[in-house]
């Protein structure tokens, strides 16, 4: 009986060309009145065919996919590619490397909870925050081009480190930003954390209780909204996450409201976590990447005088180099969620097989859970804070 | 024959001169405060705003004109065609028709009738028709349910508003808007007008305003994230800009109507100031009350439905129905 459309609802097409759909998403609803009998997403629509096209693709080569999955924040997919490579070929990064990485990973957290709170701000009509977001979004933005020379598609984090070392002067600017940002993050929260239509339209909209999250599968924010403290970088930490000091907020209400205040102080805690590495990267110095060249290219300017630099160069950027046979699934915290890649290698250069674990997935297949009952205005909010980002969810 | 030219003929060639002059100037304004409104929301996020069209932007909205107007009208193939292209005109007529009894200044008033509060309440009812039809007669779901909201919207807020005034119309005893500018003149500039002893009324008033013209954070009926454009998602063109005109004017004739009934009209804040021209005065407080408006736009999200309701009909229709009651006390006892 639950499939049977009844007779008095009405059926609207939320989306694919939605200004709140986040992109792609087409949702189909059925609604009694203003309320919200059904909620059925259908996705696809931004499906490039991303794992089996890294089947066809070295190792190296299918860095760049990962910049595409979830591309609000880049950086942070390349990470877990990059740890399950390493796994494989059984190789450590050099400690300096580590930093770097984690360091990126935060700036990630950072772009794309400020992407999602002052989206979440705009999906339930408050068109100032994006803005405001979108001005330091930039300057993070900026730090990326000069880690990597590109903005969004960084292609930074390789199996074996980070691509290049960073220059001193980017590395007081970032710590010039972790200075500044916390009066922007305080304007923001000015704009909407006591504002009392803010709170109106978020507080106890998209409950889950903490059992049926887990059931659905939830991870990142959504789960520790819930009151879970279920954070990766805690939980199996990888890289310098265990010597490093932050918190992980939790939340009580396990509602729209929730996950935008641990945004929020999730933002807070990564700058900590910025700060630390900083101190970290001055005081230590040391290669950024293995200096296995068979793995890793060498130096440019080595390659102008060693001729075995030049064949390891060649070498790699051909046919790449060889995994040996063997599976595994390496996870990292994303600002979404946990998100894993299970790759699968059989002695050659290329994957066997690469599954993607996204997180917003495993989120978006709550929708109709979580707005049932609320009415049309609360899907978008709903939506808003489920941080659904769909070049991961298409994949 | 002479009697007839001098009786009716005359009399209407001078009215229709100067409602056409009054519309010229109302939608030349209006061509400017809608630039005034975008650069405020600009500055408030921090953007420039409109900067290319004329100095600083300033022929930006004629701009626009010429582009709404050169556009190709579309009419969805199912929609009711005669409704569909008479709901635009029903807006903006019947927003621009009020202005006929609004007092600029002592005098200059196109309609200067007795009755001119109830006038004014039964145009500004009577615009909610124009999103109605216009959302029915496009025959489409996201316009059909942002006509269904306004209608809801617009008769809920009506109803405080309609309160508001009868505490006004209580202290100036009278349904004329000039003599209720007149009621608000005295020795103390500022201190003599109404928004001092009906403070709560003036807000009440000021965020029923907003509700009634579909300002954020009242505007359901085209809700960008849930109704992408509400009534208008069907419209382009010509009839989209005659609702846009519409929608202005009536923020605008919202803000005459405020500055009006709670600031003192053309009346100078401080006696020593009466050398200003009254209609400059009329102006400014006009200016600063759309300012009010473009501000709340830039800052605040969006209500639900049901929460709109609710802060009409249980917050706002109490809290009037009160005013109206201690307003009517302190007129029977103190005056």
């Amino acid at each position: 009986m639950n499939n049977t459309k009844k007779d008095n609802t009405f059926t609207i097409n939320f989306g694919p060309q939605h200004p709140a759909a986040h992109g792609v998403l087409r949702l189909v609803l059925e609604l009694d009145g203003e309320i919200v009998d059904r909620v059925d997403p259908h996705i696809g629509l931004l499906h490039r065919g991303t794992e089996k096209l890294i089947e066809n693709k070295t190792y190296t080569q299918a860095v760049p996919y990962f910049d595409r999955l979830d591309y609000v924040a880049p950086m942070n997919q390349e990470h877990a590619f990059s740890l399950a490579v390493e796994s494989l070929l059984g190789i450590d990064v050099p400690r300096r490397g580590q930093i770097i990485r984690v360091l990126y990973s935060e700036i990630g957290r950072i772009l794309s909870h400020l992407l999602n709170i002052t989206t979440q701000a705009m999906d339930v009509g408050a068109l100032t925050p994006p803005l405001w977001g979108f001005e330091e979004r930039e300057k993070l933005m900026c730090f990326y081009e000069r880690a990597s020379g590109s903005r969004m598609h960084a292609a930074y984090f390789r199996p074996g480190g980070v691509h290049q070392d960073l220059p001193d002067d980017l590395i007081d600017d970032i710590e010039n930003f972790t200075e500044t940002h916390p009066v922007v993050i305080n304007d923001i929260e000015e704009l909407l954390t006591e504002n009392r239509i803010f709170k109106q339209r978020n507080v106890d909209i998209g409950f889950i209780s903490q059992e049926d999250a887990q059931q659905y599968g939830f991870s990142g924010v959504m789960i520790r909204g819930t009151g879970l403290p279920w954070d990766l970088r805690r939980s199996q930490p990888y890289e310098i996450y265990s010597e490093l000091q932050f918190e992980i907020p939790v939340g009580k209400n396990s509602d729209c409201y929730d996950r935008y205040l641990l945004r929020v102080e999730e933002m807070k805690q990564s700058l900590k976590i910025m700060s630390q590495c900083i101190d970290m990267l001055r005081k230590e110095g040391g290669p950024v990447s293995t200096e296995n060249n068979k793995l890793f290219p060498p130096k440019r300017a080595e390659m102008k005088k060693s001729m075995e630099a030049l064949i390891h160069h060649f070498k790699l950027y051909t046919e790449g180099y060889h995994v040996p046979k063997g599976e595994i699934y390496r996870a990292v915290e994303a600002p979404k969620g946990e998100f894993g890649v299970y790759l699968v290698s059989d002695d050659s250069n290329k994957p066997y097989r690469c599954k993607i674990r996204a997180p917003g997935f495993a989120h978006l297949q709550a929708m109709d859970y979580m707005c049932k009952g609320h009415m049309l205005a609360d899907v978008s909010a709903v939506l808003g804070s489920l941080d659904i980002v769909f070049g991961e969810v298409d994949r | 024959m002479d009697n007839i030219l001098s009786m009716y003929l005359y009399p209407a060639a001078i009215i229709a001169a100067k409602s056409v002059f009054l519309i010229t100037t109302l939608l030349i304004t209006i061509a400017f405060l809608l630039l005034a409104d975008r650069k405020i929301w600009a500055a408030v996020q921090m953007r420039r705003g409109p900067n290319v069209v004329g100095a600083f932007g300033l022929l930006q909205s004629f701009a626009d004109l010429l582009k709404f107007v050169l556009k190709e009208v579309i009419i969805p193939s199912k929609a009711d065609k005669a409704v569909f292209l008479l709901a635009p005109f029903v807006t903006t007529v019947f927003a621009i028709s009020a202005w006929a009894v609004i007092p600029f200044d002592a005098g200059i008033v196109l309609a200067d009738i007795n009755i001119g509060v109830l006038y004014i309440l039964a145009i500004s009812s009577l615009g909610v028709y124009g999103i109605i039809m216009g959302g029915w007669a496009s025959n489409s779901k996201y316009p059909f349910l942002g006509a269904l909201r306004s209608a809801a919207q617009m008769v809920s807020y009506e109803v405080s508003i309609g309160f508001v005034i009868i505490t006004v119309i209580l202290l100036s005893g009278s349904l004329n808007l000039t003599d209720i500018v007149n009621a608000q003149s005295g020795d103390y500039g500022i201190l003599n007008w109404y928004f001092i002893p009906l403070f709560p009324m003036f807000v009440v008033f000021f965020i029923s305003a907003l509700a009634e013209t579909n300002r954020p954070p009242f505007d359901l009926p085209e809700a960008e994230s849930e109704l992408v454009a509400g009534f208008m998602v069907e419209y382009s063109s010509t009839p989209y800009l005659m609702f846009m005109l519409g929608e202005y004017v009536s923020i605008v004739l919202m803000c005459a109507f405020a500055t009006i009934l709670f600031l003192g009209g053309w009346h100078a804040p401080l006696p020593i100031l009466d050398f200003i021209p009254g209609f400059v005065w009329f102006v400014i407080k006009v200016c600063f009350m759309f300012f009010m408006f473009a501000m709340v736009k830039a800052m605040v999200p969006r209500y639900r439905y049901d929460q709109l309701m609710r802060l009409g009909w249980k917050v706002f229709l109490p809290l009037s129905l009160v005013m109206v009651a201690v307003t009517a006390t302190f007129v029977v006892f103190f005056k």
